[in-house]
């Protein structure tokens, strides 16, 4: 039997640190939102590094980064946001694998490039599973530690592993091209048609940015005023992540992992599956575009983006 | 009412999520279909499909794209649909108690006013309806029910609350619906339940489910703390 002990406590917090899993999938009709991971593809890296499933918790580290110590061995790997990372001091580098021994600390240093981290630990963070799922939402209250983000202090259990990790090189997978602005493809709708033209051809278009007031929710967007031709309101339809909403006012709102289950405001598009792992490394004042795509072309993005996780982890674990 | 609801039509919001969608009209006759195909979609278990979700008028079915069998949801909707026709299954009746006014409904009053009756008038048309559950959403727990009796139905504060205490039973325009959880909140608040409408050490966390019908029945405040925590089966 897997008896989970203090693996890891924290020293500091950093800005907003969370457990998350791969979502709380099968309660939506109980109006509970799915959450996980914002970047999920980091999230299942970091697993795979440490021999974990994907489906193992680990922590989301937002812009500013935690101070961690070790409370036994254990095996860590951080993905994602790239960090100064070190371990009482000695530099460990990104997207591999490392020992903590007993006592050691692990401190994120300063932020390079991206917005969320993603550090996972062989055996995987193990809070208390709430329907189905470890992931964090903080809005209720609901999963991880008491439903909230990590403070000083708090113990993190950690799952028992019987494997063994061989250190290797970092792995390397293609992110952003830092001299582009990001562009996340979309498929248009559901509710396109209720859109003026010139709309949608500025929403294909123009760059917009992810504004001061956006969260694990949703991105507000700044850019052009969107208009809607019809001023009727919809009856709340279930919305998935990546659906980019319109209220009245014309500023459109990109629906993140802690988005409701359900919403009334008419979506211009909706930014697929592939594309969600780059959304989820946008923070305030990140520029991005959209970029208009069919069912065909959404569909071999995402088996690019599996391929590219098989190829970055060679014996595919986890994945 | 109608027997010529049209067919449902399956869209899709993006790769990942497929509408079901219904006439786009808030009606009981639309809604039972909405829950009907819902409870149809989880049964047969399609390949990929990661939840069903009863909205007003549609079902919406989150999807892994990679695994998922849209063929085999069509022929789903198709074989649920042919079936459905006869009449809705008898709704489970929940009465939940609501303590009035005062502390509990600060904005009462102002219900009161817009709608040129007394607040005790208010209640009575509030308590004398029997809602239907048409969906759970914004909050873990919360169940939009229609709908209010025109007279009362206020639309939603121009300033949302910062603190909705939960339990706390609003109304927005014909919806109505009670709070699970302490959350910001624009809904005008008329009264509040000492029942969790959300617990996840429950069974069901979840007190009301889509297609149920609910009773609110006043309660008097001294009877608080004996409620408190319910129901209690």
């Amino acid at each position: 039997m897997d008896v989970s002990q203090t693996g890891l406590t924290v020293v500091r917090p950093g800005l907003l640190t969370t457990v998350q899993d791969l979502g709380r999938w099968g309660s939506q009709s109980r109006g509970v939102p799915v959450c996980g991971a914002m970047d999920t593809f980091a999230h299942r890296l970091a697993n795979a590094l440490v021999g974990n499933a994907a489906t193992a918790a680990t922590l989301e580290v937002t812009l500013i980064g935690p101070e961690l110590r070790a409370e036994q061995a254990l095996v860590a790997a951080v993905t994602g946001a790239e960090f100064v990372l070190s371990v009482d001091g000695r530099p460990v580098a990104h997207q591999t694998a490392f020992a903590l021994e007993p006592g050691a600390t692990l401190r994120f240093g300063q932020r390079r490039a991206e917005s969320r981290a993603y550090l996972a630990v062989a055996g995987g963070i193990e809070t208390p599973m709430v329907l189905g799922s470890r992931s964090t939402h903080l809005l209720s209250g609901m999963g991880g530690v008491a439903g909230r983000a990590l403070i000083s202090g708090d113990s993190l259990p950690v799952g028992r592993v019987s494997w063994t990790i061989t250190p290797r090189a970092a792995v390397r997978v293609q992110r952003f091209d830092a001299a582009a602005t990001p562009a996340l493809r979309v498929m248009l709708g559901p509710q396109d048609s209720r859109f003026s033209r010139p709309s949608i051809e500025a929403l294909l278009r123009e760059v917009f940015r992810v504004s001061p007031q956006s969260n694990r929710m949703g991105f507000r967007l700044e850019g052009p005023v969107l208009t809607t031709l019809q001023s009727e309101e919809l009856l709340s339809e279930p919305v998935p992540f990546g659906a980019i909403q319109v209220p009245a006012g014309g500023a459109p709102i990109l629906l993140m992992a802690d988005r409701q289950t359900a919403g009334g405001y008419p979506k211009i598009a909706t930014v697929i599956t592939a594309d969600l792992p780059l959304a989820g490394q946008l923070g305030p004042g990140d520029a991005l575009r959209f970029v208009s795509c069919t069912r065909a072309e959404a569909r071999h993005a995402l088996i690019a983006r599996e391929r590219e996780l098989l190829r970055a982890i060679p014996d595919g674990a986890g994945a | 009412m109608t027997a010529t609801l049209a067919r449902p039509r399956l869209h899709h919001s993006g790769d990942a999520l497929v509408l079901v969608e219904f006439e786009a009209q808030m009606s009981p006759e639309v809604n039972a279909r909405v829950v009907t195909l819902a409870q149809a979609i989880v049964e047969a278990r399609v390949a990929g499909v990661r939840d069903v979700v009863p909205g007003y008028a549609s079902v919406g079915v989150h999807v892994d794209p990679l695994y998922f069998d849209g063929t085999a949801l069509e022929q789903v909707v198709t074989h649920a649909w042919d079936r459905a026709a006869g009449p809705d299954t008898p709704a489970r009746v929940v009465e939940v108690p609501v303590c009035y006014g005062g502390v509990h409904g600060p904005d009462l009053d102002a219900v009161a006013a817009w709608a040129g009756c007394s607040s005790h008038e208010v209640v009575a048309r509030h308590a004398r309806q029997t809602y239907r559950v048409y969906m759970l959403g914004f909050l873990p727990g919360f169940a939009y029910l229609g709908s209010v009796e025109t007279t009362i139905a206020m639309s939603r504060r121009a300033a949302p609350r910062p603190l909705v205490p939960a339990g706390s039973v609003g109304i927005a325009g014909q919806q109505t619906g009670v709070y699970p959880c302490d959350s910001p909140g624009g809904w005008q608040i008329i009264g509040r339940t000492p029942w969790r409408m959300f617990d996840v050490d429950r069974e069901e966390p979840a007190l009301l489910r889509a297609g149920d019908c609910v009773r609110f029945v006043a309660m008097a405040p001294d009877d608080w703390d004996l409620r408190a925590g319910g129901p209690w089966t």
